[in-house]
């Protein structure tokens, strides 16, 4: 589903990822785990194709297609989506004519949608504009039930979220990556960013990366790696790895 | 049974020109509107309207069915105001119309009315709007030019609007001339005990010049002003425009919004609440986006001088912002469409208490510069 070959991407004139090598194949989800600062967000962005993050070497391919080049319109048509940690604020432009923007589905789906993640009420507020963390996540992942993209990359889905919401996005999450159906007729993949696991109960994930001054230092069973740093923190945690 | 109103005749409109009084929301038809104004140059071709208690008529038709209109004629705007005034004053045969919603009347389908520039001239014309008591009325005015008026026009116009206790006026203004006329507005309106104002601007073409600063005079008590403006700002255009409220009467208030964008042109947005009396509030905003170097010059003032008058403004000037962009595309929209649809949300200005109809409209003009790719 998504390769990542020798990656090395600069934001402004520094250096901020160095030869990032991901393979994730169809119907895996991944997980990135990582200090604060470490290039986490960083990575994803640049999967995404935003423009500030410049690939200086390496490549990007989505299902067998080199992407590195693409903008992040043309990545997200070919099917990658991501579930942002903190969205922008968009004055005016309400929740409902966003979805109904970047929908092929008809309106009555956008209002059947907005129920199931309770976003029915949100639908005439102005995009992120005073919502509560919750809320935010709630948005971010209603309008990803509506991209419905094959590659799903999720920035913290539960920080700023309270225990409620992290059953009701965990869930949707979830179903965004095709858990409930059986492990050989998964299509969907992930890529979930996570300091806390809590997601962990909900997307079943397959492996775990951690990446520390912008690379990945280790892989390996996702649940392991998170016990070891929640009890060694993560400086010790690397260099466990390491010996 | 009400009467139906009859199709607008206008022999002397081309298509294209019949396309563009469409746009600025004129209905030749009839079929959402119950009662029409059109004026070519100074000739009235129509004035009529089929609700009952209500009156559309030519300014002169007007003058003499009630004696001069003392009473209001020059009562909300001074003739002495300044030179378009004057020359609208000097005028020994005055045009314009005349809509009278009689006590407790009200049109759920809003009146139109058309003032179309034809011909290389000044178009000027005087029109008095009153809603009298416990009445509420609805006006679309569309302004617009023939595809040839050659080496240019202006329109002057003044319009005195009368909001009598319990009653309430809107009035939705949406303009589309081209770059070589120039247009001059003239308006104020006096809003009497519980009355309600409320004014809306749209244009979204481009204009040479428009110099307008409406004032509504909040003179009872609880009464009501919201202007809201929706302007777009092409090269070689110049708008200056306000607008102001007065508050005078206990639990006066007022809200002026503007959305202001420039693609070259010039914007310079007016704003300016008095509160005079304790009890009344007041709050302007302005957003003003520079897509493309023009000026947006932006001059809110607020004016309190009484313990007790709560006064507020908000203005910002910036660009689009790269962020919004992004992550717009991030979800499959190229470039282009995710410009276009965050400058639609910039531009979406819902109007409490505005009918369904007029809205629409308001949304469909902005609709239309959208679809030119603003």
């Amino acid at each position: 589903m998504l390769l990542i070959e020798d990656l090395h991407v600069k934001v402004g004139d520094k250096e901020v990822l160095h030869d990032i090598n991901l393979h994730i194949k169809e119907g895996e989800t991944h997980v990135l785990l990582g200090p604060n600062g470490s290039g986490k967000t960083t990575l994803l962005m640049t999967i995404m194709g935003f423009a500030s993050y410049s690939i200086t070497e390496g490549k990007i391919a989505f299902k067998g297609e080199d992407v590195t080049k693409m903008k992040a319109h043309e990545r997200a048509q070919r099917g990658i989506g991501m579930l942002f940690q903190r969205p922008p604020t968009i004055s005016g432009l309400k929740l409902g004519k966003m979805l109904s923007a970047i929908s092929r589905t008809k309106d009555e789906d956008i209002a059947e949608l907005a129920k199931s993640v309770h976003m029915d009420k949100f639908l005439e507020r102005d995009i992120n504009k005073g919502f509560s963390g919750g809320e935010i996540k709630r948005s971010e992942v209603l309008q990803l039930m509506i991209q419905n993209p094959d590659f799903v990359m999720l920035d913290e889905p539960e920080s700023g979220v309270d225990l409620e919401n992290i059953s009701l996005i965990g869930t949707a999450i979830g179903s965004l990556l095709e858990k409930e159906k059986h492990l050989i007729k998964r299509k969907k993949s992930g890529l979930v960013i996570t300091h806390t696991g809590f997601i962990l109960d909900y997307i079943d994930a397959d492996k775990g990366h951690v990446m520390c001054d912008g690379e990945i230092k280790c892989h390996g069973n996702p649940r392991e790696i998170l016990k070891d740093i929640k009890q060694r923190g993560y400086k010790e945690c690397l260099e466990c790895r390491h010996q | 049974m009400p009467r139906m109103p009859s199709p607008v005749k206008s022999p002397e409109l081309s298509g294209p020109d019949r396309d563009r009084v469409a746009q600025v929301g004129i209905d030749l038809a009839m079929k959402n509107r119950c009662g029409s104004y059109l004026q070519m140059d100074q000739d009235v071709v129509h004035a009529e309207c089929s609700e009952q208690g209500i009156e559309v008529l030519s300014f002169k038709k007007a003058m003499e069915k009630y004696d001069g209109m003392k009473e209001y004629t020059w009562q909300a705007v001074s003739p002495e105001k300044d030179d378009i005034t004057r020359y609208v004053a000097a005028q020994k045969d005055p045009e314009g119309y005349v809509i009278i919603a009689h006590k407790g009347s009200n049109n759920i389908l809003p009146i139109q009315a058309c003032l179309y520039l034809g011909r290389e001239q000044i178009q000027h014309v005087h029109n008095i709007i009153v809603a009298e008591e416990g009445a509420e009325l609805h006006i679309i005015s569309g302004c617009t030019s023939g595809e040839h008026v050659g080496k240019g026009g202006a329109h002057y116009g003044i319009s005195e609007f009368f909001v009598k206790k319990d009653a309430k006026i809107s009035f939705t203004m949406i303009h589309n001339w081209s770059e070589n006329i120039e247009v001059y507005p003239r308006s104020a309106s006096i809003v009497e005990d519980n009355g309600v104002f409320l004014s809306n601007y749209v244009c979204m073409q481009p204009v040479k010049k428009i110099q307008m600063y409406p004032t509504a005079t909040l003179k009872g008590v609880n009464t009501v002003a919201r202007f809201s403006s929706v302007v777009i700002s092409t090269p070689g255009s110049y708008m200056d425009l306000g607008s102001r409220a007065i508050l005078e009467g206990t639990g006066a208030s007022a809200e002026l919004i503007t959305r202001a964008i420039t693609k070259g042109g010039t914007i310079i947005s007016r704003g300016h609440i008095n509160g005079k009396t304790a009890g009344t509030r007041g709050h302007l905003e302005c957003k003003g986006l520079i897509l493309k170097d023009g000026l947006i010059y932006a001059i809110p003032e607020i004016e309190g001088s009484v313990v007790g008058t709560e006064l507020s403004h908000e203005a910002a000037v910036g660009k689009l912002a790269k962020d919004e962009i992004e992550y717009l595309m991030s979800r499959g929209l190229d470039e282009d469409e995710a410009t276009a649809t965050i400058i639609r949300g910039f531009l979406d200005v819902k109007i409490a208490g505005l009918p369904e109809a007029l809205q629409k409209q308001i949304d469909a003009s902005i609709d239309e510069a959208e679809k030119a790719g603003f």
